[in-house]
Formats: structure tokens, C-alpha cells, sequence
């Protein structure tokens, strides 16, 4: 007996529709989100993060609307994620019924906004979204770097050191992006997603670059994550979320089946 | 006709709770999220939520009443306590440097030691967060749910009773601790049942046709 790990279907939320791009270009319309958050609860999800991903510059009420709707039928957790900025923003989203908050951008630019949103709603709502890059040369030990501006935009910090600063402000869980996967189907950065789990005591999401079913499982054995977030290979009907567990735990990996 | 209140102190996920007690409910149910003792004095059955830190939690209760009010329905009616909701029952918590709690259930309120490994060696993560096996001993909460079902979890701290026989389920993470408590009219999880997909529906569905006995 012991705890499982989780498996997360995102979805990439624009203007009320599910969409997926590669490399943020080419999107493709996945359908409704409540319709897809009502398969992936059939299908045994252990929790489901909406990315509003048109939150910068589109109506905020959409996705609050999509989240109340879910929230009255689907009884897992609920994470927001995009355009999170205030303290307001957070108090919406949790007044619609999500039960997390992903922080992004406004972590980078303001880390003191992480230690009050902790202190006010709590540490087990507030996860912390690192977007990561490889900045190190092949052949030198693995370094990667925080990106923002959904991979465009170099910061300087250390993603190893960021992580550990964000579980320090408060952060109850990591969500770990590799930009340099994202998109690709190439499977997780696994030495990325090792390096930031061994380094923080919180939970940490593996996200970014998930393929084929084995990716999931490597992601846990191999990168120490926690639980791990997909969006394509769900969204198509291309793998069922029962099948990406029995596959887990086919591999020996503990799951909620 | 069954009115169920929802004790709103200013915390906690009140909403999510809202909306499963009213999924779990039959129809001519009524669930309020209220924040007057007068009409929590009235309703049916109470539950009593909370997340976030205990100090917060036990000064809200305190500057409102409604500590006084969650004493009372202790003595008289259903009560169900989730998560913080459970841990503010017991005598005290080491959380934010030792705070007293409501002492509605004798014992003490503990946080998981660091550097907590699995027996493969594995660092275990805090919070524990996530879907973990719930090994229940006899009670009318369990009714119709699988023995050692899964139920979400978040939280670093946990309840130690003073008298064992109040323990009314346990998890492993790695050793066991209480997750379910029970005394009297009292029933108190540490998981969260409106999280918990279609077992915990079924945990709040068998909370609504509770009459309080063992």
C-alpha cells in the first residue's frame, strides 16, 4: 500500500475551446472543455489542469465559466494555470471551483507574489509553473535555465535554484515544463525533471514532450516525478488515461486503477 | 427533508464541498454554505471544512463565535470535520508553533518528519499529495465503499488520538497514521471526500443519511 502516482491531462484552453499547438504554432481545435473533462474523469484521471493559454490578452471570464461548469460534475482536483497574476485572480479561480492555481510569469517577475498567495489560500493550492530550458553545452554536467513568454524569453535563473527558492516561498507542488520538449513527442527531459524532483521536498509535475506510454512511466522511474501531465496523446483518442495506467503499472509503478 | 450547513469561517474550499454535498444529496436536500449560528444551530447535520494553516483557522473560529457553535454541534448532531477541518478537532497542533484546537477529540496534531523514504528507498514527498489507500475499520461512513479504496489527500500535518478506539480508518505514508476518526456524533477525515471521485460521493452521500450512531 502507498501512495499512487497521478496522471494529469492538461488542457490547453483558447477562448473556451481545447486546443493543442506543437510548438505553439499549429493548433489544432481538440473540442469542448467540459466534454473533455468529463471523459478524462470516466477514464480515471487523477486530477485535470486547465492552461488558459489566450489569458494575456483575451476575456478572463471564460475560463472561470469552463471551470464552474466542470467543477459541478467532476469531483477531482482542479488547477488553473495562465494569466494567474493576483490575488484576485487566485480568489476567482477558487471561487469557481478550481482547487489549485498554476503560477507562471508573475512568480518570475514578482517571487514575493508566491509567499502571499501561499500565506493567504494555503501552500496546497498554489503550484508553481517552472518553464525550463538547456543552457548547458553537451559533454558539461546538465544546466537549465527559466524561460517565460512560453519559451522566448531568457531569465538568467538557475531552474535547480528557482525550484528550490519556490518550495521555500511556499509553493505546495512544482509543475516542470521543458520547453525544449514541449511540443515534440520526444519524451520528458528525464535528467531535468531528476535534478529539480531530488532537489525540492514538494511534489513535481513532469510535463512537456510525452509521446507514447512508456515516456509516462520513464518520467516517474527514471525522473523521480511525482505525477505527469499530458495533453496531446489524450486529447486525440490516441491512448486512453486507463490504458496509460495499466501501462504504469504494468512497469510496476504504483496507480489508482 | 435533510438542511445541511457548511461552516463558513473565511477559509477553505467551501465551493468544491458545496457542490459535491449537493451531487451526493438526495433532491430534496438542502445544502448552505452559512456562516450564522443560528441557522448552523438548526440544520440537520454540519460540515466543517478548512484548508490552509491552523492558526488562521482557529482565530477565524474564534473572532466569529463559532468555535462555541462547533463545540455544541459536537454534542448534539453529525458533524463531519475535512482535512484542516479534522485536525482543528483535536486537543492541539504543532503547526505555527503549537496552537490549541477546538479539544473536541483528545490528542495532538503532528507534522511528517523529513527525509521519510519508501521501502524502495524513494524519498516521500510533503505534503503527502495524491490518491492513497484507505484501510477502513467498521463504521456506517464506509457503507458500500471498497475495503482500502483510494481517496485524495494534501497535507503535512496529522492527527495522533489519545484513545486508539477513535481511530476509524488509517493510510501508510510510509508508516501508518489516522486519516478517519469517530466518536460519538463526530465523524472527521483527513483526506478530502469531495475530491475523491465516486468514493467519496459515496462518503458524503452515506454522511446525509447519517443518524449519528456507531
Amino acid at each position: 500500500m502507498s501512495l499512487a502516482k497521478r496522471i494529469i491531462p492538461c488542457l490547453d484552453v483558447d477562448n473556451g475551446r481545447v486546443v493543442k499547438g506543437v510548438k505553439f504554432v499549429d493548433i489544432r481545435d481538440a473540442g469542448d472543455p467540459v466534454e473533455v473533462a468529463r471523459r478524462y474523469d470516466r477514464e480515471g484521471a487523477d486530477e485535470i489542469t486547465f492552461l488558459d493559454i489566450t489569458a494575456t490578452h483575451d476575456n478572463r471570464d471564460t475560463i472561470a465559466h469552463v471551470v464552474e461548469q466542470v467543477a459541478s460534475e467532476v469531483f477531482i482536483p482542479l488547477t488553473v494555470g495562465g494569466g494567474i497574476r493576483t490575488l484576485g485572480d487566485i480568489r476567482r479561480m477558487l471561487y469557481a471551483g478550481a482547487d489549485k492555481v498554476g503560477i507562471n510569469s508573475a512568480a518570475v517577475n514578482n517571487p514575493e507574489f508566491v509567499r502571499k498567495a501561499a500565506e493567504r489560500f494555503g501552500s496546497q493550492c498554489i503550484v508553481v509553473a517552472i518553464d525550463a530550458k538547456k543552457v548547458s553545452q553537451p559533454g558539461e554536467a546538465g544546466r537549465w535555465e527559466i524561460f517565460t513568454h512560453g519559451g522566448r524569453k531568457a531569465t538568467g535563473i538557475d531552474a535547480v535554484e528557482w525550484a528550490k527558492r519556490m518550495a521555500g516561498y511556499g509553493a505546495g507542488e512544482i509543475l516542470l515544463t521543458s520547453m525544449d520538449r514541449d511540443g515534440t513527442r520526444e519524451g520528458f527531459d528525464l535528467p531535468l525533471t531528476r535534478a529539480i524532483s531530488e532537489a525540492v521536498s514538494v511534489p513535481v509535475i513532469a510535463s512537456g514532450g510525452v509521446g507514447n506510454l512508456d515516456h509516462l512511466a520513464d518520467g516517474v522511474i527514471e525522473g523521480k516525478a511525482d505525477a505527469v501531465l499530458a495533453a496531446s496523446i489524450f486529447h486525440f483518442a490516441e491512448y486512453s488515461i486507463h490504458q496509460a495506467k495499466e501501462h504504469m503499472a504494468s512497469r510496476g509503478i504504483e496507480m489508482r486503477i | 427533508m435533510s438542511s445541511v450547513a457548511v461552516i463558513d469561517y473565511g477559509m477553505g474550499n467551501l465551493h468544491s464541498i458545496a457542490k459535491a454535498l449537493q451531487h451526493a444529496s438526495p433532491p430534496d436536500a438542502d445544502v448552505q454554505i452559512v456562516a450564522d449560528a443560528e441557522v448552523i444551530l438548526q440544520a440537520d447535520r454540519v460540515v466543517f471544512p478548512g484548508v490552509g494553516a491552523i492558526r488562521d483557522c482557529i482565530q477565524a473560529l474564534n473572532k466569529s463565535g463559532l468555535s462555541a457553535v462547533i463545540q455544541s454541534v459536537a454534542k448534539t448532531k453529525p458533524l463531519l470535520g475535512i482535512c484542516l477541518g479534522m485536525q482543528a478537532l483535536l486537543t492541539d497542533s504543532e503547526e505555527n508553533g503549537n496552537i490549541d484546537g477546538l479539544g473536541i477529540i483528545p490528542g495532538h496534531v503532528v507534522r511528517f518528519p523529513d527525509n521519510l523514504m519508501d521501502s524502495q528507498g524513494n524519498t516521500l514527498k510533503i505534503p503527502h499529495m495524491g490518491w492513497n489507500q484507505v484501510h477502513q475499520k467498521p463504521h456506517p461512513l464506509w457503507n458500500k465503499i471498497p475495503q482500502d479504496s483510494r481517496f485524495y489527500f494534501v497535507h503535512s500535518y496529522y492527527a495522533i488520538p489519545d484513545d486508539a478506539s477513535v481511530v476509524a480508518a488509517t493510510t501508510e505514508y510510509p508508516d501508518a497514521f489516522a486519516c478517519a476518526l469517530a466518536q460519538d456524533n463526530v465523524f472527521a477525515v483527513q483526506f478530502h471526500p469531495e475530491k475523491s471521485q465516486a468514493v467519496g460521493l459515496q462518503l458524503l452521500n452515506n454522511f446525509l443519511h447519517w443518524d449519528g450512531q456507531a
